[in-house]
């Protein structure tokens, strides 16, 4: 019997993990990344995964970003078992519901900052110019990077591309966005920055987040945190201090 | 706006240098066909042109046999006076032709009453010679507004009439044996000097048709050979095989055969080596615009993993990526053919102005090239340019496509 961790059991969860296995094999040694993970997040959380390095942390949010898929146990993520997914499939599922922030931001540097906040709402969903010009300037207020619309990604800071990454991330009316170590590359400041505006959002919009970290001052910020330790779940609650 | 384009666009922007090197090697590449196919092109039509319109016509007619012997001239080998009516009547009806000339031929001797020289004589309807053969009365010196010739006149190749010193208005005597063996002669009064034309026309002295048959003692107006000229030489072979099977005579009595310009000349061949020079210079663009293609889209996709892994993990369909990749070799290839044809376009109308003269075994020295563009070349190497970006950029593009997001966010 697998012991389901529900973060808020009373929503509907937006993910749930039962046992979930992952290995990767390197030449003959095979590494066991998650040894059985089991959880549940609902619609609305807050949640970090904090963990040494080496814990599983990215691994687990590539399976929960339809990225990967796992070995072993059961994923569904909005009720899609995620191990049913081809490739186009999955390209297809993450377009139309998972947002992604990542380490190192990952803008497009020929594409100004609107164009980059831009991009999935035509390379991946097929949005009206009108309607996708109001959704960007939107996001970028929200994010506070209005005024920075028509820059290069060289010509902004470290966490104003961040910024960017966020709105992008939130400008297909995504529902989960999944962001593995968004501060690893951000001074302390910075980085309690965009968590903050994160989390602000989360609240605005109804998103879900999940994103990992194992900087402890930023999971402070975290409403719910996963501890992942050698491939397992070793416990879970609310706020950290 | 945002688009495939824009964003394909600003990626090429993105080394500017490099695309700008590469789309100039493709423009050089079709610059240089271009003005290979124009001035060969100019060359071949100007060469073409010297034989069918001054020596051979753009096809010939004659008596089934005939073009096998051709080198005695045979005289059993005429068309009787009832083909050559029925070659007028199909040649009348046919709407790609614009004149045809019959002609007596016969081997003879070629005598100024001191020396002889053996010579090929033709016996022409001067009119419809003149129709024929545009050039001829050019290369007829003195010029003569009245006509090629008068009956009792004979036209002396300059080869001979340098080596026997034979001048206008000197009587000289043609002999020649007819089809019973016996010899006959007559005197000829000099009308006028044919221009050397490197090639068969060397030893060709031309009297009218009349005196031909007179000297031949050809009891009906037999006829050697038609000479036909076409309305447009892209229509030869068509015409050509039209012409085969009007003249056909039925099952075992093919009276009459039929040949194109490039059956009898062995210019053919060189107009032939000219196209395969071309063909040559052709693969050797596609090459270039190839590899050098393909170099920069390998680079392209290796230098943009990582954005590739980023583009694809937040879901852009694998069809787009490729299209991605595919529009920028696209766009390389628009450049570098739309200025190679550019620079094309102004190189020739530079040769207009500043002509390119050849020196093309004529008597009077050079002739000029004029090179032309021929909308369907541009069309051509424009198309085959952009054919072949789109071929060199599909494999990389696929890499791109088919990229694990994993592995190329994970690449350094
Ligand atoms: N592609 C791979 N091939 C082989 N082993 C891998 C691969 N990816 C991860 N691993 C292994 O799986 C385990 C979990 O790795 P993972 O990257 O998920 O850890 P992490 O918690 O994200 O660590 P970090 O904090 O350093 O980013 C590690 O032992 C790692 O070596
Ligand atoms: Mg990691």
């Amino acid at each position: 019997m697998a012991d389901i961790a529900f973060a808020e059991a009373h929503a509907a969860p937006v993910i749930r993990a039962d046992t979930v296995e992952k290995r990767y094999r390197v030449g003959d040694v095979e590494v066991k990344a998650l040894k059985g993970v089991s959880f549940a997040i609902a619609a609305g959380s807050f949640v970090s995964f904090v963990g040494p390095s080496g814990s599983g942390k990215t691994t687990l949010l590539n399976l929960l970003g339809c990225l990967d898929r796992p070995d072993g146990g059961r994923l569904t993520v909005f009720d899609t078992d995620i191990a049913g997914l081809n490739r186009r499939a999955a390209a297809r599922f993450r377009g139309a519901n998972i947002g992604f922030i990542f380490q190192d931001f990952n803008l497009m540097p020929v594409l100004t900052v609107f164009e980059n906040v831009e991009y999935p709402l035509i390379m991946v969903q097929n949005w009206p110019s009108r309607r996708r010009r109001e959704r960007v300037m939107d996001m970028l207020a929200a994010v506070g990077m209005a005024e920075q619309a028509g820059k290069r990604p060289d010509q902004i800071s470290g966490g104003q591309k961040q910024r960017v990454a966020v709105a992008r991330a939130l400008a297909p009316e995504t529902r989960l966005v999944l962001a593995d170590e968004p501060t690893a590359n951000l001074d302390h400041d910075t980085a309690y920055k965009v968590i903050d505006l994160m989390r602000r959002l989360k609240t605005e919009l109804g998103v879900t987040f999940v994103f990992s970290t194992h900087d402890p001052k930023i999971v402070a910020a975290a409403e719910i945190v996963f501890r992942l330790e050698d491939g397992r779940l070793s416990r879970e609650g609310g706020p950290h201090a | 706006m945002l688009s495939l384009i824009v964003i394909a666009w600003r990626n090429l922007m993105r080394f500017g240098r490099r695309t700008l090197l590469t789309a100039g090697l493709i423009a050089i590449g079709v610059l240089a066909v271009l003005l290979f196919v124009a001035l060969s092109g100019s060359f071949k039509n100007l060469m073409i042109g010297q034989f069918t319109d001054s020596v051979m016509g753009d096809l010939e007619i004659h008596h089934k046999g005939y073009v096998a012997s051709l080198d005695n001239l045979p005289l059993n080998l005429n068309l009787t006076p009832a083909q050559w009516q029925r070659a007028r009547a199909v040649l009348a009806a046919d709407k790609t032709v614009a004149a045809y000339a019959p002609v007596v031929k016969f081997g003879g001797l070629f005598s100024n009453f001191t020396e002889s020289t053996n010579v090929r004589v033709n016996g022409i309807d001067p009119a419809r010679e003149a129709a024929v053969l545009p050039l001829l009365p050019g290369r007829v010196a003195p010029a003569d507004a009245a006509g090629l010739l008068k009956p009792g006149q004979i036209l002396v190749p300059q080869l001979l009439a340098n080596g026997m010193k034979v001048k206008v208005g000197d009587t000289v005597v043609v002999v020649t044996t007819n089809r019973d063996g016996s010899v006959n002669g007559r005197t000829f009064t000099v009308r006028g000097i044919v221009s050397d034309l490197s090639g068969p026309g060397g030893r060709d002295a031309y009297i009218d048709i009349d005196d031909a048959r007179h000297i031949l003692r050809l009891a009906t107006p037999e006829v050697s050979e038609v000479l036909v000229r076409l309305k447009s030489l892209e229509t030869l072979h068509a015409t050509v095989a039209a012409l085969r099977s009007a003249l056909d005579g039925g099952p075992g009595k093919p009276a009459f055969e039929v040949h194109g310009w490039d059956d009898l000349s062995p210019f053919a061949h060189i107009a032939r080596l000219i196209d395969l020079l071309t063909l040559f210079v052709k693969v050797i663009l596609v090459s270039i615009a190839l590899i050098s293609i393909m170099n920069v889209m390998i680079m392209a996709v290796y230098e943009r993993i990582r954005e590739i892994g980023t583009i694809a993990a937040i879901g852009t369909p694998p069809g787009r990526i490729l299209g991605l990749f595919l529009i920028e070799g696209l766009l390389l290839g628009v450049i570098g053919a739309a200025v190679g044809i550019a620079l094309s376009l102004g190189a020739v109308a530079v040769l207009h102005v500043h002509k390119v003269s050849f020196a093309f075994g004529m008597g009077n020295g050079t002739v000029i090239l004029s090179p032309s563009l021929r909308v369907s070349d541009i069309v051509t190497v424009g198309v085959v340019v952009i054919v072949v970006a789109v071929l060199a950029s599909l494999q990389p593009a696929w890499k791109a496509a088919r990229m694990d997001p994993i592995s190329a966010l994970r690449h350094i």
